[in-house]
C-alpha cells in the first residue's frame, strides 16, 4: 500500500512538526540521553541570554547559540516524528477499514446469533457470507472463499482461501467476495492480526533491540567522556589564565557528543520497520528483524516455497493386468473426501479421464474415509471389506504385505522412474492388490534459483525440507539450487534440525519459512520465523513475522532490511564520531588563541573569528541532522559485494573518511556565510 | 638520528620478536597444563604450592570466585606491604637504620606495587630497608605481574570456552605464571645483570672519600635480583631514586639493551600466547601488528623530535639532539627507545629525565599512556585493554556490515558493551577529573615546580602514569605529599581494577555463551582492514578525549619553545 499523494505528505510533515515540539517534554526526551543533555544545554544558554538582555550585556552570540541548540533538539525530534508518522498514517487507514463488523456466530446448538465482531473469542465459529467483512482472524473449516485482502496487503487481486491444507487462514478486516464459509476464530479480542499491526506501527514505546541498547551504551560512554572533557577543560583553562564562557563550553559539549547518531537512532529503527511494512511484511518484534541480518541457515518448506504450491496429479499408470479405469475409479473413490490439494487434483484428473466432469460423485454411504497422517504416510477409504489406500511406496508396501499381498517389481520400476524425474509417485492399492501409480508433478518456481544464489552470496545456507522421499527431494533440490535438503521430514525432524543448528558445536541463527500447522513447532523454535499470511493460524501465531503477500522469497528482503538497519546505525555512529575532529579544530583554537596567539596555528580552516568558529561548528552540528534524515529513513543500502571486507571498506571510506572531511568543508562554508551576514559578533 | 640508529632499533626489535614467538608458545603450553622442558623441575614445587594454598588443581572457579580470590590476594598484599613499611624500623635487614615510612606514602607505595604501577613518591635508597625492598616490593613485583597474566588467561578462556561458567583456577594460573615464567626469566636476567656490574649485596652503604676530601655515601643493596623482575614484569619500581639511570641499576649499554629487551619481551610474548591459546595464530599476529604500528608511530615521532636540537639552546650554539636529562652513556636513541617502550608497556622504569624531553616527545609518552597502556601494555592487562578496544571496534565494524557484532565467534550484546565501555571510559574520566582537581586546589598546585603549560604537563603526566599503572614520573612534581599520595593511590586502584574486574566478568559472560560460526558473512578479524580499524579507534578515542588538554599542555609548550620562550 503506497500513500504518496502530496496532500498526504504535507499532512505528515505538519504532524511531524507538531510532534517535534511535543517531544521537547523533558520527561519523554530523557529516553534519549544525548538529546536530553542538549536540551539542558539549550535551556541554560537561553537563561543566560535572557539574563544578558536583562543586564544589558551583549547577548547576540548567546542568543544564536541558544537558537541553534534548540534547533538541534527539534531536528532530532522531527526525525523521530516523521519516521513514526509514516507508520501511523498506515495504522489510521487500517483502523478505518475495520468497521464495527457484525458477525454471525454459530452457537453450540447450530443456531446463529448476530454479535459484534469485538466480542468473538478464540474457538468461536462464525458463518460468513458473500460481501461480508471477515470479523476476526481464523481458519476456514468449511467452504472455499474468494477474499479481497487489499485492506491489509494493498494487493487488489483477490485470493482464494479454502478449508483444509495450508491456505485456510483468513484475516479480520478483509472482505469475502464470493462463497460462504465457516470460520473458526483463532484469537481473542485485541490480539488479532490487525490489532498487532496497528500497535506495532503506532507504538512509540516499542522495545529497543539488543543491538540498539548496546549502541546506546557506547554513545552514553562517549557522552560521559565528553562531559568530563568539557567540565575539566574549564579547570585547565582557568589554570592557564583563560576563562571560557559557559555558552562556549556548552557549544563544545554539544558538538562533541554523538548528537548526529543520537538524534537519528530512534528514527532508524522505526523506519526499518516501516520499510518492512512497505514490503508487506509485518514484524512482530524488532529483535527478529535485526536477527534476520545474522541468519546463516534458512529452512525452506519445499511446498509453496520452492515449488509452485501443490503437486498436481498428471498421470495414472495402471499396474500390469489392471484396467486403467479400475485404477482411476479407485483413486477417485479414495480421494473424494480428501481435502488436500493433491487429493483434489486426483479427483479433478480422474473426473477428466472418466469424462464425468461437472458431475458430482458422492462416496457410497458405508465408506469411511481414512485421513493422511505423517506416521502412516497414506490415506484412503474403507468401503465394507474393500480397503483402498494411496500413499508412498513404503507405506503401501507395508499395507499390502500386512494384508498378505506383495508389490510387483514393475511397480517399483515405475515408482523409481517417476521419482528420478523429481515427480512424486503415489501408489494405489486395494486390499492385497497394487492397482497402479499416480504421478504427482511438482513445479519449481521461476526465479527461485536466482534468489537462492543471492542468499548464498550473503553467506546464508538454504536447506529444503520436504516430506518427499530422498530421490524426489534430491531432484528438486538440484533443480532449485538449494545447498542441502532434508527428505521425509516429519514436524519433529524439522524441530530437531533447527535445534541442532542452534545448539550444536557452532550456534547458527536459523530462519524458517512455513505456512502449515505442522510447521508451527519449528517456527516457534526458529530465530527468524516467517509465516505466510495465507498460512494456518497456528503457523502465524508461532512466527515472529508474517508475510502478507505469502511470497516466500521475501526472506531476502527481510534479511536486507535487517542488515540495513544495522549498517545505518554503524555508519551514522562512525560519521558522528569522525565529525568531532573538525569541530575540535574549529573550537579549540577559537577558545585559546585570544590568550595564546600561538595556538592560532591550529585554526587550519582559517575561520574568521572565534565567535563565528564556534557558531559554525554548532550550526553544522545542527543542520547535519535534517540532511541525514532521508538517509536514516531509507537506510544505508546493503550492497551484496564480493566480500564483507569490501563492504566494510566502502562504508568506512564513505562514513568514516567522509565524516572526517565533510565537516571541514561544511564548517568553513558556514563560516563564510556567517561572516558575510555579519553574525559572527564578539562573544 | 641516522640510518644506523634505525638499523639498531630494527635488529633489537627482530630479536625481541624472535624470542617472543617461542616464549609465547611455551606459555600457551604452560597455561594449559601441558608438559614443557621446565615440568620436571617445577612440577614438584607446583604441587607443593597447591598443597600449601590448599587448592585442588583440577577444580575450576566461576568468574565471581575468581575475582574474589584475586581481590583478596591484593587486599592482603596491600595490607602486608603497608604494615611492613610502617614497621621496618623495628625489623631486621636494615643496616642503615631507616625509620618507618609515613602512613600516606606507605599506603601509596603499597597500592603502587600491588597494582603493578610502581609509582614511587619516595626515594628508594633513603626510605626503604633491604627487608622492605626484598620481601615487600620485590614480592609484589612478582605477584602483580602474575595476577595480570592470570586476568588475561581468564579473558582468553571466555573466548575459547562455551556453555560453561568455569573460567579457571586463580591459584593455578598464578602459580604457573610465577614458577614457569617469571621466576626462571628473572633468575637468568639477574645473574646476567650482576655480571655486568649491577650490585647485589646485603652490606651497608659504602662511604667514599672523594678527591675534594668530602665523604660521599654510596648506596648499594640487593639490586640485581630486584632489577630483573622490575624489567620483565612491567613493574619499573627502581631500587634507587634515579631508577635505571643509576649506574648500579643500569651500568652500561649492554645492560641497557638487555633491559629494553626485558621490558618488551613478555608483553609481546603474551600476544602470541593469545594467538596460540585461541588456536588462531593469525589473530594474535593481527593484534601484534596493531600494537606494533602504534609503537612505531610513537617511536618515530619521538625519535625525530628528540634528535632535533632544542631551539633555545641552539641559539646559544648547542647543536645535535636534545641531550638534556639524558645519560651520555645511552644517548638519544636508547633513551627515547626506552621512554617509548616503557610508556607503551606500562613499565615505570626510566633511564632518562622525561621532564627534560622535547614537548612533543613528552606528548608521545603521554599519548602512549592515555590509550590505557594497550600498546603491548602491562603483563596481561595490556592485551586485556587492547581486547576492549577490539570489542568496541568490532562493534562498529559489525554494525557496518549489517550483522550483530561478534568477535572470535562470540556475539557482543549490551552486557558485553557495558563491560567493555567501563574500562575505557572510567580511566579516561578519572585522569581528567583528578588532574583537574589537582590543578585547581592549593594542595595540588603547591607541589608544582614549573608554571604554565609545562606545569600542566607535569600534573597530567602524574595521573596518566598512575591510572595507566605505568609508574614512571615526568618529575618536576613533588609527589610525596598527602594530596598526591592519596589521589595517586586512588588513581592506581581505578586504573587497575576498572580493567581487571570487568575483564573477569566479561570472561564469565562470554564463557557461558555458545559460539557462532565464522562464515563468509562474518568480518575477517585477521586482515589489514581489522588492523587499520583498531589502530584508528585507539588513536581517535585517545585524541578526542585529550586533544584540548594536550593543546594546553605539551602542544602549547612546544609552540612556546619554538616561539623562542619558555612560557
Amino acid at each position: 500500500m503506497k500513500i504518496e499523494t502530496s496532500i498526504f505528505q504535507r499532512k505528515i510533515i505538519l504532524n511531524s512538526l507538531k510532534g517535534s515540539i511535543i517531544r521537547l517534554n523533558p520527561i519523554t526526551l530523557i529516553r534519549n540521553p544525548v538529546m536530553f543533555i542538549v536540551e539542558i544545554g539549550a535551556l541554560i544558554t537561553t537563561i543566560l541570554t535572557i539574563f544578558n538582555i536583562y543586564t544589558g550585556v551583549s547577548f547576540i552570540f548567546d542568543l544564536q547559540i541558544s537558537i541553534w541548540l534548540w534547533f538541534t533538539v527539534l531536528f532530532a525530534n522531527f526525525a523521530e516524528a516523521i519516521a513514526e508518522s509514516q507508520g501511523k498514517a498506515r495504522a489510521e487507514s487500517l483502523k478505518r477499514t475495520r468497521a464495527e463488523a457484525p458477525a454471525n456466530k454459530i452457537l453450540k446448538d447450530g443456531s446463529i446469533e448476530n454479535v459484534s465482531a469485538l466480542t468473538l473469542q478464540r474457538n468461536d465459529c462464525v458463518l460468513i457470507k458473500e460481501n461480508e467483512i471477515i470479523p476476526s482472524d481464523g481458519d476456514i473449516i468449511e467452504g472455499t472463499a474468494l477474499v479481497d485482502e487489499s485492506a491489509i496487503t494493498g494487493e487488489s487481486a483477490p485470493v482464494i482461501r479454502e478449508s483444509g491444507g495450508d491456505k485456510s487462514g483468513v484475516t479480520g478486516g478483509t472482505k469475502l467476495l464470493s462463497g460462504t464459509i465457516k470460520v473458526r476464530i483463532s484469537v481473542n479480542p485485541g490480539e488479532t492480526f490487525l490489532d498487532n499491526m496497528i500497535s506495532m506501527v503506532e507504538s512509540a514505546k516499542r522495545q529497543k533491540t539488543p543491538n540498539e541498547r548496546a549502541l546506546e551504551i557506547l554513545l552514553l560512554g562517549l557522552t560521559v567522556i565528553f562531559l568530563t572533557v568539557v567540565i575539566t577543560l574549564s579547570a585547565f583553562s582557568d589554570y592557564m589564565g583563560i576563562t571560557i564562557p559557559i555558552a562556549i563550553l556548552i557549544a563544545l559539549l554539544v558538538c562533541l557528543m554523538p548528537t548526529t547518531i543520537g538524534a537519528l537512532l530512534p528514527a532508524i529503527g522505526i523506519a526499518g520497520m516501516d520499510r518492512l511494512l512497505q514490503h508487506n511484511v509485518i514484524a512482530l518484534s524488532g529483535r527478529a528483524v535485526e536477527a534476520a541480518g545474522d541468519v546463516s541457515v534458512v529452512l525452506l518448506d519445499k511446498t509453496g516455497t520452492i515449488t509452485l504450491g501443490n503437486r498436481m496429479a498428471t498421470e495414472f499408470i495402471p499396474a500390469e493386468g489392471v484396467d486403467a479405469k479400475e485404477l482411476i475409479e479407485a483413486s477417485l473413490m479414495s480421494s473424494l473426501a480428501d481435502e488436500t490439494p493433491e487429493g483434489r487434483s486426483i479427483v479433478k484428473l480422474g473426473k477428466k479421464e472418466l469424462k464425468v466432469q461437472g458431475k458430482d460423485i458422492h462416496p457410497s454411504k458405508e465408506s469411511v474415509f481414512v485421513p493422511f497422517t505423517p506416521e502412516t504416510c497414506m490415506s484412503g477409504v474403507d468401503a465394507g471389506l474393500k480397503k483402498i489406500r494411496k500413499g508412498s511406496t513404503n507405506a503401501i508396501e507395508k499395507f499390502v504385505t500386512n494384508n498378505g499381498g506383495s508389490v510387483p517389481a514393475e511397480i517399483k520400476n515405475i515408482v523409481d522412474e517417476i521419482a528420478v524425474k523429481g515427480d512424486t509417485p503415489l501408489v494405489v492399492a486395494s486390499n492385497t492388490q497394487v492397482l497402479g501409480v499416480i504421478r504427482l508433478k511438482d513445479i519449481v518456481k521461476q526465479g527461485i534459483k536466482k534468489r537462492l544464489l543471492q542468499l548464498r552470496h550473503m553467506g546464508i545456507k538454504s536447506i529444503m525440507i520436504t516430506g518427499d522421499n530422498p530421490l524426489t527431494a534430491a531432484s528438486i533440490a538440484a533443480e532449485a539450487g538449494v545447498d542441502d535438503f532434508s527428505a521425509e521430514a516429519k514436524p519433529e525432524t524439522k524441530l530437531q534440525m533447527i535445534r541442532d543448528y542452534q545448539t550444536g558445536d557452532q550456534q547458527y541463527l536459523v530462519a524458517m519459512i512455513g505456512d502449515g500447522t505442522n510447521d508451527a513447532p519449528a517456527l516457534a523454535q526458529a530465530d527468524v520465523a516467517v509465516a505466510m499470511s495465507a498460512g494456518t493460524a497456528a503457523a502465524r501465531e508461532a512466527a515472529n513475522m508474517v508475510d502478507l503477500d505469502s511470497s516466500p522469497s521475501k526472506l531476502l528482503d527481510i534479511v536486507e532490511i535487517g542488515k540495513e538497519i544495522l549498517i545505518t546505525r554503524g555508519a551514522l555512529t562512525t560519521f558522528s564520531v569522525a565529525n568531532d575532529v573538525a569541530k575540535y579544530f574549529a573550537i579549540v583554537p577559537a577558545i585559546f588563541a585570544s590568550v595564546y596567539p600561538q595556538i592560532g596555528v591550529l585554526n587550519i580552516m582559517q575561520l574568521s573569528s572565534p565567535a563565528s568558529a564556534v557558531l559554525s561548528a554548532v550550526i553544522f552540528n545542527a543542520i547535519v541532522i535534517p540532511f541525514l534524515i532521508p538517509l536514516s529513513l531509507s537506510g544505508v543500502k546493503f550492497r551484496a559485494t564480493s566480500s564483507v571486507s569490501r563492504l566494510l571498506g566502502l562504508n568506512i571510506m564513505i562514513y568514516g573518511v567522509g565524516g572526517l572531511i565533510i565537516p571541514f568543508i561544511g564548517i568553513k562554508a558556514i563560516d563564510i556565510v556567517i561572516t558575510f551576514l555579519g553574525l559572527g559578533v564578539k562573544i | 638520528m641516522g640510518i644506523l640508529d634505525i638499523i639498531f632499533i630494527l635488529i633489537l626489535f627482530i630479536i625481541v620478536v624472535a624470542l617472543a614467538i617461542p616464549l609465547g608458545k611455551y606459555m600457551s603450553r604452560v597455561f594449559t597444563g601441558q608438559r614443557t622442558f621446565m615440568t620436571p623441575l617445577m612440577q614438584p614445587v607446583e604441587r607443593f604450592m597447591y598443597r600449601l594454598i590448599g587448592t585442588d588443581e583440577t577444580k575450576e572457579m566461576n568468574w565471581k570466585q575468581y575475582a574474589y580470590a584475586l581481590i583478596m590476594l591484593n587486599i592482603i598484599g596491600i595490607i602486608f606491604l603497608f604494615a611492613l613499611q610502617l614497621l621496618q624500623g623495628f625489623l631486621p635487614l636494615n643496616p642503615e637504620g631507616l625509620p618507618g615510612v609515613s602512613w600516606d606514602s606507605a599506603l601509596n607505595t603499597a597500592i603502587s606495587f600491588a597494582t603493578n604501577t610502581n609509582w614511587q613518591g619516595y626515594a628508594g635508597e633513603t626510605t626503604m630497608s633491604y627487608l622492605t625492598q626484598m620481601t615487600g616490593l620485590a614480592v609484589q613485583n612478582f605477584l602483580s605481574a602474575a595476577i595480570g597474566i592470570a586476568a588475561l588467561l581468564v579473558l582468553i578462556r571466555g573466548f575459547t570456552r562455551k556453555n560453561t561458567d568455569k573460567i579457571g583456577n586463580f591459584w593455578v594460573d598464578l602459580t604457573r605464571a610465577l614458577l614457569y615464567v617469571l621466576l626462571p626469566i628473572a633468575v637468568i636476567l639477574a645473574i646476567v645483570l650482576a655480571s655486568q656490574g649491577v650490585v647485589q649485596t646485603f652490606n651497608p652503604y659504602i662511604t667514599a672519600h672523594t678527591l675534594e676530601g668530602v665523604n660521599q655515601t654510596i648506596a648499594v643493596g640487593p639490586v640485581a635480583s630486584q632489577e630483573a623482575i622490575k624489567m620483565i614484569g612491567s613493574n619499573g619500581g627502581g631500587f634507587f631514586n634515579a631508577n635505571s639511570a643509576h649506574p648500579f641499576e643500569n651500568p652500561n649499554t649492554i645492560t641497557d639493551i638487555l633491559e629494553i629487551l626485558a621490558i618488551l619481551l613478555i608483553p609481546i610474548s603474551l600476544v602470541f600466547t593469545f594467538g596460540y591459546l585461541i588456536k588462531n595464530f593469525k589473530q594474535g599476529l593481527a593484534i601484534f601488528s596493531v600494537m606494533t604500528i602504534l609503537f612505531g608511530l610513537g617511536l618515530g615521532i619521538a625519535l625525530y623530535t628528540e634528535s632535533q636540537p632544542n631551539p633555545i639552546l641552539e641559539k646559544m650554539g648547542v647543536t645535535g639532539g636534545n641531550l638534556e636529562g639524558k645519560e651520555v652513556r645511552f644517548g638519544v636513541t636508547q633513551s627515547v627507545l626506552w621512554g617509548v617502550a616503557t610508556t607503551d608497556v606500562s613499565n615505570g622504569g626510566v633511564n632518562s629525565m622525561h621532564d627534560s624531553v622535547m614537548p612533543l616527545t613528552g606528548l608521545v609518552y603521554m599519548f602512549n599512556m592515555c590509550t590505557g597502556e594497550v600498546i603491548y601494555g602491562g603483563l596481561g592487562v595490556g592485551l586485556i585493554g587492547m581486547l576492549f578496544y577490539v570489542i568496541l571496534s568490532m562493534f562498529i565494524a559489525g554494525l557496518m556490515i549489517g550483522r550483530t557484532p561478534e568477535f572470535l565467534g562470540k556475539k557482543l550484546g549490551p552486557p558485553e558493551m557495558i563491560l567493555s565501555v567501563i574500562p575505557i571510559v572510567l580511566p579516561h574520566v578519572a585522569i581528567l577529573t583528578l588532574a583537574a582537581i589537582a590543578i585547581t586546589t592549593p594542595a595540588g598546585l603547591s607541589s608544582l615546580a614549573n608554571p604554565s603549560a609545562h606545569g600542566l604537563s607535569e600534573i597530567l603526566y602524574a595521573y596518566l602514569s598512575t591510572i595507566g599503572n605505568n609508574g614512571s614520573a615526568f618529575a618536576g612534581l613533588s609527589a610525596n605529599t598527602l594530596f598526591y599520595n592519596l589521589t595517586g593511590g586512588l588513581a592506581m586502584l581505578v586504573g587497575r581494577f576498572a580493567t581487571i574486574i570487568p575483564a573477569i566478568a566479561l570472561a564469565g559472560l562470554l564463557a557461558q555463551k555458545g559460539k557462532v560460526p565464522i562464515t563468509s558473512a562474518s568480518f575477517p578479524t585477521t586482515g589489514p582492514l581489522f588492523i587499520i580499524i583498531v589502530v584508528a579507534v585507539v588513536i581517535l578515542l585517545g585524541a578526542l578525549t585529550f586533544f584540548p588538554v594536550f593543546t594546553l599542555g605539551p602542544i602549547l609548550d612546544h609552540l612556546f619553545l619554538y616561539g623562542g620562550h619558555i612560557t
